[in-house]
């Protein structure tokens, strides 16, 4: 099982593995609250997966766990057959608030993985400058996050954690806080980036039609305590630009919104 | 002309000694005051304690910005710390430090060495608590992000939680800079044989009131004009803020 094949996303090695997965959260003040119960998932090398749950399911919290930034209390969580120890730079992260350095410039921002990988001056400011520019912020380099819009900000903060050449991307509701149509561009240049250049990608959001145009896949959380309720495949031709319009995606966003519904109504 | 209140004061001091609304003896002339204070700067007594009262202040806050910069920080990440410094900081927070003033004396003399333990004792905990109460502040999502950038757990201190710790920590050590000048001043007051202070009670004692009147002018000047650079200085590197 420990073999590496890295096949089409087809075969049986899998990149992210969760096993029986239960996270309880302990407030400094209140009660403990269980947030997750006993969560089974498998996510495949290049998959695209959407974790999709009413708020407060715990599928944050999922994916806080895989990133290793909170200890995994009961069940395990393995990363190409490794369990998982701490964060580290083979799992990138996006963040819906994108949590740029306030204090540092877009290039220092991008620049911050490279450093802590000990590459060459020239070698850093090579690849940031092209990571920048795929993201479409040539010009504002040298610009502070707080100077910048909603969208730019999360164009800066994808090129930071793309500049480090994770193998999956984890992304917390990365486009909850921006306007509809700046959404809707993420959105596509998202899929752009990740048909140029596969990854696997982990998208946490609580938006139908975001998890049926991005994910191939799409698994549905119960309200809390989070479970897996359903996981549904989208089979969709995500190369089609008027995909929103075909009656595919029109059933499938009808399909997972009567799994969705009634847990939303749980959560108010 | 936003100085303009000051030099209205300065003008009403030179015209009540001038038609004799009060006595000399209570309050020299301000030009008198000024030309003791050129006598003094020429004669070279207020460089000399100038540069003693300097060093003093500056060795003293020095010390307390970096041990009570890292120390909040520390508090506020590691709960065992907090656990064991945080109720001796709270205990020692309202003391007035110029109470400590015969305890350092006492402890290290009159020279130098008391004068700096007072101030480092006295501004550590206003900017321990900045320190602190900034890095408390820091955003999870920012040092997450430096951890699954490959930043270690010990440098994510140094990466993000003291910059994100900045803006509060500048404010405390404004706290600090002014406090400085407040216990330098009274222990040189009290016990020295150099500094500013000294020579302002050296003076007093002496009743050469226009010299010592010069001095305290100085030393305001000095509070004054610590705390502009001070701002200018932070300005520029907080301008990321915006």
């Amino acid at each position: 099982m420990n073999k590496f094949i890295f096949d089409s996303g087809e075969g049986t090695v899998k990149q992210i593995v969760v096993d029986g997965v239960s996270h309880t959260y302990r407030p400094p003040r209140g009660r403990e609250v269980l947030a997750l119960e006993d969560v089974s998932l498998e996510i495949a090398p290049r998959e695209f997966v959407a974790l999709l749950g009413p708020s407060g399911c715990g599928k944050s919290t999922l994916l806080y766990l895989i990133g290793g930034f909170l200890p995994v209390e009961k069940g395990a969580i393995r990363i190409e057959g490794q369990p998982v120890a701490a964060p580290g730079p083979d799992r990138g992260i996006v963040f819906q608030h994108f949590a740029l350095f306030p204090w540092k410039t877009v290039r220092a921002n991008v620049r911050y993985g490279l450093e802590k990988m000990g590459l060459a001056r020239e070698e850093q400011e090579r690849r940031a400058q092209a990571q920048i520019e795929m993201v479409g912020l040539k010009g504002f380099e040298e610009s502070y996050p707080s100077q910048l819009s909603g969208g730019m900000k999360q164009r800066a903060a994808l090129a930071r954690t793309l500049a480090v050449d994770p193998r999956m991307l984890l992304m917390d509701e990365p486009f909850g806080a921006l306007d509809a149509q700046t959404r809707g561009l993420m959105q596509s240049e998202l899929l752009a980036i990740w048909q140029r250049r596969p990854t696997t990608v982990l998208f946490v959001t609580h938006d139908v039609q975001e998890a049926v145009l991005l994910a191939q896949r799409v698994v549905v959380m119960s309200a809390r305590p989070g479970r897996i309720k359903a996981t549904v495949e989208t089979r969709l031709d995500r190369s089609d630009p008027h995909i929103y319009r075909s009656p595919a995606f029109a059933e499938k966003v009808d399909e997972i919104w009567n799994l969705v519904r009634d847990e939303a109504i749980k959560s108010q | 002309m936003k100085y303009l209140p000051i030099l209205l004061c300065a003008l009403l001091w030179e015209a009540i000694v001038q038609f004799g609304l009060v006595s000399r003896d209570l309050l020299p002339s301000l030009s008198d005051v000024l030309s003791a204070t050129w006598k003094l700067a020429r004669e070279g007594d207020l460089w000399t304690n100038g540069a003693a009262s300097l060093y003093r202040g500056g060795a003293g806050l020095a010390l307390a910005i970096i041990v009570g910069a890292v120390l909040g920080i520390l508090m506020a990440w590691w709960r065992a710390v907090d656990a064991f410094v945080g109720p001796l900081v709270e205990a020692l927070y309202p003391m007035p430090k110029s109470a400590l003033i015969p305890v350092t004396v006492l402890w290290l003399g009159f020279g130098d060495g008391s004068k700096i333990l007072l101030i480092f004792l006295g501004c550590m905990l206003p900017v321990t608590l900045a320190a602190y109460n900034g890095a408390r502040s820091c955003e999870q999502a920012l040092v997450w992000s430096a951890r699954s950038l490959g930043a270690s757990r010990l440098r994510v201190l140094w990466d993000v939680v003291l910059p994100s710790a900045l803006p509060e920590l500048v404010n405390g050590v404004r706290t600090a800079l002014a406090l400085t000048f407040v216990l330098l001043v009274s222990s040189e007051l009290i016990v020295a044989r150099a500094g500013l202070g000294y020579l302002i009670g050296f003076l007093g004692e002496g009743g050469v009131y226009d010299a010592m009147f010069a001095v305290v002018l100085v030393v305001a000047f000095l509070g004054f004009f610590a705390d502009r650079l001070y701002q200018r200085a932070t300005r520029r590197v907080l301008a990321w803020r915006e």
